[in-house]
């Protein structure tokens, strides 16, 4: 069954949050990983590792990082399961 | 019609001794900030490095090597002159030939041993350790004197966020000899050179002659090879303790190669260790020392934790190539 955006952004916040302790309210679509939520590189990784097992998706080295916003990462990880 | 007379070696083969030389200088954070544009808490929170241990211009590789190997002989019991083959793990010799291993055989009285290096990067000690517990069961080598080493200070770029700051300076030496009951248990390794790009020296030494490039310096995909230092290699980890006949609860320490603390915690967390097993955490105050590392963690944990020895260690070393080792071996 494949997940709608809300169920995305709703799995990865609670990922987000695993991995840095940011509150699951902070992440919105339009948040940018690294100005806006501080993620660093190597919980990025983490987080992207997490998401392709939560989601069933792969998401090559290479595109993680044009994934700039969480928006981009719902987007990519939507496509990703069709 | 004459038969052909083949070597048979010992059944079994353990470490008996570990020796350690590190860079004579602890060089903090606040020295190497500047160039990089960055503070020592980024370095803190993205290595988990405090300080790394770094040489001086005037001791190279061979230095740290025989510094390790004679303290390591000298732990063993065995005569340097009963050690027939020495093999020296490193990336950062600057001179290509003659070999490091045939000049620390000299030093530390082991001519006319078998000597040669081996480039296996951040996993050389460990492919080491596995050729030496192979040509001694084959009955190629009674004794072998392993070293991992690296001067890796002198391939560092002040201005690279990649890598640069991460690297030290030391050596790890240990004895393997016959023993009479398993003690490094079957080596799982490999390669995968379609990830030569991920790190590795940025340039040739061609290109630096002919002015085409500055001095080659180490560089890394830092995320890329996180991915597949932590969830890749933790496959191989857990195929080295099927291959040991062991759980990962058997295991009294965790010897990862020091590349970065973060890597060492979630490679500790995707392997399930019980809190009873001890990780090696040398990189904290030594940095990351390529094929050094593992046996210079060793040293450490066997100072500050004498309990250890005799129980079971995981060791894996990686890095570039890309390339893996790890194995099970009896703490000595």
């Amino acid at each position: 069954m494949a997940f709608s955006n809300d169920e995305v952004l709703a799995g990865l916040a609670e990922l987000i949050t695993d991995e840095t302790g940011i509150d699951a309210s902070e992440v919105a679509l339009e948040k940018s990983f690294t100005d806006d939520l501080d993620i660093d590189s190597i919980s990025m990784m983490t987080i992207v590792v997490n998401a392709e097992e939560k989601f069933g998706v792969t998401i090559p080295d290479d595109e993680v990082k044009n994934l700039k916003t969480v928006g981009d990462a719902v987007n990519f990880i939507v496509a990703g399961q069709e | 019609m004459t038969t052909l007379k083949q070597a048979t070696g010992a059944a079994y083969t353990r470490i008996y001794s570990v020796g350690a030389a590190r860079g004579e200088n602890a060089v903090p954070n606040d020295d190497l900030i500047g160039p990089i544009d960055s503070s020592d808490e980024w370095i803190r929170q993205r290595t988990g490095i405090i300080t790394r241990t770094r040489a001086v211009p005037e001791t190279d590789a061979i230095d740290l090597s025989t510094a390790a190997a004679v303290e390591a002989i000298e732990k063993s019991g065995v005569a340097p002159s009963d050690i027939d083959v020495v093999i020296v793990a490193t990336i950062s010799n600057p001179k290509q030939t003659p070999s490091v291993s045939a000049i620390v055989a000299d030093r530390v009285g082991a001519n006319p041993a078998a000597a040669y290096d081996i480039n296996a990067a951040c996993a050389g000690y460990a492919y080491a350790v596995a050729q030496a517990d192979a040509l001694i069961r084959a009955g190629a080598a009674t004794h072998a004197l392993v070293i991992g080493a690296e001067k890796l200070s002198d391939v560092v770029d002040p201005t690279d966020r990649s890598i640069s700051f991460l690297l030290g300076d030391g050596a790890g030496a240990v004895v393997i000899g016959p023993s009479d009951t398993p003690g490094i248990s079957a080596t799982v390794w490999g390669s995968d050179g379609s990830k030569a790009d991920a790190v590795g020296m940025n340039h040739t030494l061609t290109e630096f002659r002919d002015g085409q490039a500055p001095w080659p310096t180490l560089r890394q995909e830092g995320p890329t090879v996180f991915r597949w230092a932590v969830w890749e290699m933790a496959k191989v980890a857990k195929q080295a303790l099927e291959q040991a006949g062991i759980e990962a609860s058997d295991l009294a320490a965790f010897i990862p190669h020091q590349a970065n603390m973060r890597i060492i915690d979630e490679f500790a967390k995707q392997l399930k260790l019980p809190e009873t097993t001890v990780i090696a955490r040398d990189i904290e105050t030594t940095g990351n020392t390529s094929a050094a590392s593992i046996p210079l963690a060793t040293h450490r944990l066997l100072q500050e934790h004498p309990e250890l020895s005799g129980g079971l260690a995981l060791q894996i070393g990686f890095g570039a190539g890309l390339v893996f080792g790890a194995q099970v071996v009896v703490l000595p």
